[in-house]
C-alpha cells in the first residue's frame, strides 16, 4: 500500500527537524520548542548537565522549570530539590521558573502561555503527553535525555506510528474525558500503545472542553504511548485566540485524509458509562456500577489529569449541600493557583469546605504518595489521578481506584464507591 | 556507610519478575529525594520484593515479562537497579521511557522472550550484551540486537560521556 499522506505527528516532527518530510520509523534530530523539568527528575538533570560540561544551555528561553511534586516541601531534602532548581535557573539564565506554588507543570504550561498549537514539547515527566490536547506533540523522557536536549538544543527521536482512537456520537451523563481514556485503556491495556502516538477523533472528542482533553491525553502514557494528539477544532481555536490575543499565525496541524494509521479503534461514546480503574493497574477498568460498595478511607480530586476548573465544578456540583461521610478524608487539589483563585470567585471553595473537604495547595502531592494525603496500611482511596500501581499513593498494602471527579465526590459523600446517580439523582 | 553488593564467586544469578513491573515498584516516588544509587537500591522493588538488594550481587541479571519499566519517567529506577548490582535486564518487552533511560545510563537491555521462558529465579546465567547472547543451562539464546547507534551509547557508558565528548568538540573544533 503506497502511503501518500502524513499523520499530524509526522508533520510536527518534520517541522522541527529541518522541514524535510519524515515517516513513522525514521530517526530524526529535532529541536523542541519547550523543555520542561520538575523538582524530582530535574535535580538529576541539572547534575547531568554539569557533568556533560555544558556551561550554558542552547536555548534558555525554551526551558520551563516547575517545582510541583514537593511543593511546598514536606522535608529539608525536598526543599533542597527546589533550591537546586532555583539555582540552576539563575546559573543558566532560565526565566520560566515556577517554584513558589504556582501549580502542576502540565496544567501550568498552557495556562501561562508557554504552549502553542503545533509545538514540540519534551519533559522529564511522563505526563508531558498532556500537551496533545492543544494540537501539539509532548513526550516524556528521562533526566539524561532532557539534559542532553538542554545542552545541545536538539535531540534524537524515532517518529512514532499513530493509532487513531475515534469516539462517535455523544457522551451520556456523568461521562467525562477521563472515562473516554479509561475506555481506551480497557480495550488495549497498559502496553497497547507502546511507542505510538494516540490521535483522537470523532464528534465526542470535539464535544470535550480543553480541561477534558487534557485528562484524555494525560493518561495515554498509561497505555505506553509516546504521545497523544487532539486535532485542532473550533474549541482549540477559541482557546488560542483567548490565550494569545492579536495573534493569527497558529500552526494548525492535522493528519492528512490518506495518512496511514497503525490501527483505527472505534468507540460508541453513548455506550461508555462512568468507569473505574481498580487496583493495581490503570487498565484494570470496570464500570462504576460494577464497582459499588467498596468502603473507602480517602477521596483525592486533583493532579495533572484532573485538577482543573471543570473537575472542581463537578466536585462542587455533587458536594453542594451534602457532607463528606464520617471517617473519610476528601482532599481536593486545584492544579494551579489561578484555578484555585477562579474556583474561589465562583464560590466553589466555600462549597467544598462546607461539605468537609480539605482543599490543598497546588502540588502533585499524594498522587505519587509524596505528601498531602498519603495512604496508610490497607487504606482505600478513590482518586482522579492517573496511576494506581501498588504502593503508588502510600503504604504498599493501600489500594487506589481511579475515576472522574463526579464519581470521586459522590463516593466521598457515600463513604464507599458509588455511581453519581445514587447521590445526585438520575 | 552503605557498601556496594559484592560480585559472586560464580555465575551471575537470575532475579525473575512478571509482566508490567512499573517504576512505582522499581523505586517508589517518596524515596526520590536522593540520586545516590546505593541509597535508592535499599528501596528497589520494595512494594513487591522488599529487601531485594540484600539478595542481589554485583553483576546479577533481572529477567522480566512484558512492558518492564512502565509508568513514570524517573531515571532513578535505573539508578536503583544499578545500585542493587543489576548489570543487565532481559525482558519480553520494555516500556519506552525506561528503555531510553537504561541506554542513557549504560545499562544494557535485551529483548528475548525465549530466554525469559527458560530462566529460573535464582538460577545461574551468562550474558554478552554486545553479542546479544544469553546462556541458560548450556543453551544459548539470541536477543534482538540493539541498533549500532544505541549500542554505541551503552558501550561509551551512557549518554553523558557521549554528550560530553560532543560538547568538547564544539568548544574546540578540529
Amino acid at each position: 500500500m503506497t502511503k501518500v499522506g502524513f499523520t499530524a505527528v509526522e508533520k510536527i516532527f518534520a517541522a522541527h527537524s529541518g522541514g524535510e518530510p519524515v515517516h513513522a520509523g525514521d530517526v530524526v534530530v529535532a529541536r523542541p520548542d519547550r523543555i520542561m523539568l520538575h523538582d524530582i527528575t530535574g535535580a538529576l538533570a541539572f547534575e547531568i548537565v554539569a557533568s556533560m560540561g555544558a556551561k550554558r544551555l542552547a536555548a534558555p528561553d525554551a526551558v520551563v522549570l516547575v517545582g510541583d511534586h514537593y511543593s511546598p516541601p514536606p522535608s529539608p531534602e525536598a526543599a533542597r530539590l527546589l533550591t537546586q532548581m532555583e539555582q540552576f535557573g539563575r546559573d543558566m539564565e532560565v526565566s520560566h521558573v515556577f517554584t513558589t506554588g504556582q501549580g502542576i507543570e502540565h496544567t501550568l504550561l498552557p495556562e501561562r502561555g508557554l504552549l502553542r498549537p503545533g509545538d514540540l514539547v519534551i519533559g522529564t515527566d511522563s505526563h508531558t503527553c498532556t500537551a496533545g490536547a492543544f494540537g501539539a506533540i509532548g513526550t516524556g523522557m528521562g533526566s539524561s535525555d532532557v539534559a542532553a536536549a538542554m545542552a545541545l538544543g536538539e535531540h534524537w527521536f524515532m517518529v512514532p506510528e499513530t493509532i487513531r482512537a475515534a469516539y462517535h456520537g455523544s457522551r451520556g451523563r456523568w461521562v467525562t474525558g477521563k472515562d473516554l481514556i479509561l475506555a481506551l485503556l480497557a480495550r488495549i491495556g497498559v502496553d497497547g500503545a507502546t511507542y505510538k502516538c494516540v490521535e483522537f477523533a470523532g464528534s465526542a472528542i470535539n464535544g470535550l472542553n480543553m480541561d477534558e482533553r487534557m485528562a484524555l491525553c494525560n493518561m495515554t502514557v498509561e497505555a505506553g504511548a509516546k504521545t497523544a494528539f487532539v486535532p485542532p477544532d473550533d474549541t482549540l481555536d477559541a482557546w488560542a485566540r483567548d490565550k494569545f490575543p492579536g495573534e493569527e499565525d497558529f500552526a494548525w496541524v492535522r493528519s492528512d485524509d490518506d495518512a496511514a494509521f497503525d490501527a483505527v479503534l472505534d468507540f460508541d461514546a453513548a455506550a461508555i458509562e462512568p468507569l473505574c480503574a481498580h487496583p493495581f493497574s490503570p487498565a484494570n477498568v470496570h464500570p462504576v456500577r460494577q464497582s459499588v460498595g467498596v468502603r473507602i478511607d480517602q477521596v483525592y480530586i486533583g493532579n495533572c489529569s484532573n485538577g482543573t476548573l471543570t473537575d472542581l465544578r463537578q466536585a462542587a456540583e455533587i458536594l453542594a449541600g451534602r457532607k463528606v461521610a464520617p471517617g473519610v478524608r476528601c482532599i481536593i487539589v486545584p492544579a494551579t493557583q489561578r484555578i484555585h483563585a477562579q474556583a474561589a470567585r465562583e464560590g466553589l471553595i466555600e462549597t467544598l469546605l462546607e461539605a468537609g473537604a480539605i482543599v490543598g495547595p497546588s502540588t502533585c502531592g499524594a498522587c505519587a504518595g509524596l505528601h498531602m494525603g498519603a495512604l496508610g496500611d490497607d487504606q482505600v482511596a478513590v482518586a482522579t489521578t492517573n496511576r494506581n500501581y501498588r504502593g503508588r499513593m502510600g503504604a504498599h498494602s493501600s489500594q487506589v481506584y481511579l475515576a472522574n471527579a463526579w464519581v470521586a465526590a459522590a463516593s466521598a459523600v457515600a463513604g464507599e464507591i458509588v455511581h453519581p446517580d445514587a447521590v445526585a439523582g438520575a | 556507610m552503605i557498601e556496594p553488593t559484592p560480585r559472586r564467586n560464580a555465575l551471575p544469578q537470575v532475579h525473575l519478575f512478571g509482566d508490567d513491573i512499573d517504576t512505582d515498584i522499581i523505586v517508589p516516588a517518596r524515596y526520590l529525594t536522593t540520586r545516590d544509587p546505593l541509597v535508592l537500591a535499599r528501596h528497589c522493588m520494595e512494594p513487591l520484593a522488599p529487601g531485594f538488594a540484600d539478595r542481589t550481587a554485583e553483576g546479577d541479571i533481572l529477567v522480566a515479562g512484558r512492558n518492564f519499566g512502565c509508568g513514570s519517567s524517573r531515571e532513578h529506577a535505573v539508578l536503583a537497579l544499578r545500585g542493587a548490582g543489576i548489570s543487565c535486564v532481559i525482558a519480553r518487552s520494555f516500556a519506552r521511557i525506561f528503555f531510553r533511560n537504561a541506554i542513557n545510563q549504560g545499562l544494557p537491555l535485551m529483548i528475548c522472550p525465549e530466554a525469559v521462558d527458560a530462566a529460573h529465579d535464582g538460577g545461574p546465567i551468562a550474558v554478552d550484551p554486545v553479542a546479544g547472547a544469553i546462556t541458560i543451562d548450556g543453551q544459548v539464546y539470541q536477543a534482538r540486537p540493539l541498533p549500532d547507534f544505541l549500542l554505541g551509547i551503552v558501550s561509551a557508558g551512557g549518554l553523558l560521556p557521549y554528550v560530553r565528548e560532543r560538547l568538547a568538540r564544539q568548544e574546540h573544533p578540529e
